[in-house]
């Protein structure tokens, strides 16, 4: 697999950065911070206001370094890229798989085989330490539903409705049991529900960051292939909405953003203190706590993972690019079906 | 039939297709493109050569990184350096020299690479271009090509497969090979992952979905 490259999260408000020769320097109100080699880096997320030259932006574009912009909370503004990179031959093909009712529903099946599978697994993990005790018991019992949910994905003859009917009783299954895989004593990160615009709780508002930061990641090896991360089978077009990242988005919920999140949690990583309530209920993270969960994120995706289908080991951060990979030679033909990534 | 301009394949096409079609499907239709290490030094060689202008001495004319094109077989890019050899009559033949890192081959890449040159040549300049040279960066040694008949041919024959390739825009399934390893573009091809018949996703799902 390619070289797993990090990312450089800028979240100092004022920071100026540009092109120092073949480095990004890092300057805050005309003070050097540092200088980073471009070949080191995969992308660079900017929070806030911070401001990128022109070069920089070229220099990037020409050598695949994903920019993206978000607000000071993470909500993603806008991005720069170079010239459109691929296939025009695979896209146009990927349009017609969206556009065919068959085509959307067998790659929603793919990918929430993969959402599924995943989801259970991480009940499952929790439940092994759980004995019988009632916690054991709920996650189980949930399990047991997803089980039964991805039996019914198998079916050949569903339309793409009855499988957004199975993921939305999978999602509230697993969410359901989700309260029981926080080990933290700590009341504020019980989990009540899943709420997202805005998050009304820490524990929301971390999974939200999280699966933006992921989504961000994803879109990132889709362009990087050539696909159109805008047009999804399981997501419909939407002006504005990445749809398949955000289809690809769904097999990596569970083990890496949800994971994730309950680690943070568990192992007081993140404090309730760390995140503030405003007028409205909606919660926010401080910029310590957004830090600390972009620094574990960068953490976790240096991990070394093993890939299932392709059965090699790689970084956690390249995973979704093998799929994106996937993705491209099953809709160009090489491969007879799209393996989605599940964790064993 | 000459092709449009807009229609011209890199002549580096020439050379990927001959490694492996798929390679150059993979570069040329699918428009994926990893930088390996072998790419990255062979690009730093080229450097110096890509940066143009030429020099001359009394009887040698040298020129780098000369574009070039040929209507008739659909070719266009750069000669690394052509030498424009003084006769004895006063006129100037060009002589190209193809700078290779590495050591010589025993296929015919190279040779097919440089006769593609030597055709552009012809065409544009409108002389006969009967020998050329590769040069080898790791032996530090030349080795002078002929541009017979049956080399002609060979080019021709590939560039008409290479264009058959691109506009049919299908790109060939991967058979894993030892060539493999050395492949800059192995773990986008996937030759082993992608590669075999059958259902093997369908095989996979139900092996990792039966696992507890």
């Amino acid at each position: 697999m390619k070289k797993h490259l990090n990312t450089l999260f800028v979240m100092t408000q004022g920071t100026y950065l540009s092109k120092e020769g073949e480095c990004v320097q890092v300057r805050v109100e005309g003070v050097d911070k540092a200088h980073i080699p471009i070949h080191t880096l995969g992308g660079i997320v900017c929070f806030g206001n911070v401001l990128c030259s022109p070069f920089l932006l070229g220099h990037c574009a020409e050598h695949g370094v994903a920019v993206s912009f978000l607000t000071e909370n993470g909500r993603f503004l806008a991005r720069v890229q170079g010239p459109v990179s691929g296939n025009v031959l695979l896209r146009r093909e990927q349009y017609r798989w969206a556009d065919d009712p068959a085509s959307s529903t067998r790659m929603a099946r793919y990918v929430l085989t993969g959402k599924l599978a995943n989801s259970r697994n991480v009940l499952l993990r929790t439940a092994r330490d759980h004995g019988d005790d009632g916690r054991g018991e709920g996650l189980r019992a949930a399990a047991l539903r997803l089980a039964d949910c991805l039996r019914r994905l198998e079916r050949q003859e569903l339309t793409l409705d009855e499988v957004r009917g199975i993921e939305g009783e999978a999602g509230a299954a697993y969410f359901g049991a989700f309260d029981a895989l926080i080990t933290s004593d700590d009341q504020a990160f019980r989990f009540k529900g899943r709420n997202r615009r805005p998050p009304l709780d820490p524990t929301n508002c971390l999974l939200s960051f999280l699966y933006t930061l992921l989504l961000h990641d994803i879109r990132a090896a889709l362009e990087c292939v050539g696909l159109d991360p805008a047009v999804g089978f399981l997501h419909r077009d939407r002006p504005g909405r990445p749809g398949l990242a955000l289809d690809i988005l769904e097999e990596f919920r569970a083990v890496v953003a949800d994971r994730l999140a309950l680690s943070l949690i568990n192992l007081g990583q993140v404090k309730a203190k760390g995140f503030e309530t405003l007028e409205s209920g909606a919660v926010l993270m401080t910029d310590d706590t957004r830090k600390e969960v972009i620094l574990a994120y960068q953490k976790r995706k240096q991990e070394e993972a093993e890939h299932p289908f392709l059965q090699e080991k790689m970084a956690v951060g390249l995973l979704w690019h093998a799929q994106a990979l996937l993705l491209a030679r099953h809709i160009r033909g090489d491969l007879d079906g799209y393996p989605p990534y599940i964790r064993r | 039939m000459t092709f449009p301009e807009s229609d011209l394949v890199p002549l580096s096409a020439l050379q990927h297709y001959m490694f492996c079609p798929r390679q150059c499907a993979l570069i040329h239709v699918e428009q994926i493109w990893e930088e390996s290490r072998l790419t990255a030094e062979g690009r730093i060689l080229h450097e110096r050569v890509d940066e143009g202008g030429s020099e001359k001495r009394r009887d040698v004319k040298r020129v780098f990184a000369l574009p070039i094109r040929c209507l008739r077989l659909g070719l266009v890019g750069k000669a690394d350096v052509v030498e424009f050899h003084r006769q004895a009559d006063g006129r100037w033949i060009p002589y190209p020299v193809e700078h290779k890192r590495g050591r010589r081959k025993k296929e015919d890449w190279d040779r097919v690479q440089l006769c593609a040159q030597a055709l552009c040549l012809e065409e544009m300049l409108g002389v006969a271009v009967p020998e050329g040279a590769l040069f080898y960066g790791k032996e530090q040694r030349r080795e002078v090509v002929a541009i017979d008949d049956a080399l002609r041919q060979e080019t021709e024959e590939v560039a008409a497969a290479v264009h058959r390739m691109l506009t049919d825009g299908r790109t060939p399934p991967p058979e894993y090979a030892p060539k493999c390893d050395s492949c800059s573009l192995v773990d986008v091809c996937l030759p082993q992952g992608v590669g075999g018949r059958g259902n093997r996703v369908a095989r996979y799902l139900t092996k990792v979905l039966e696992e507890p």
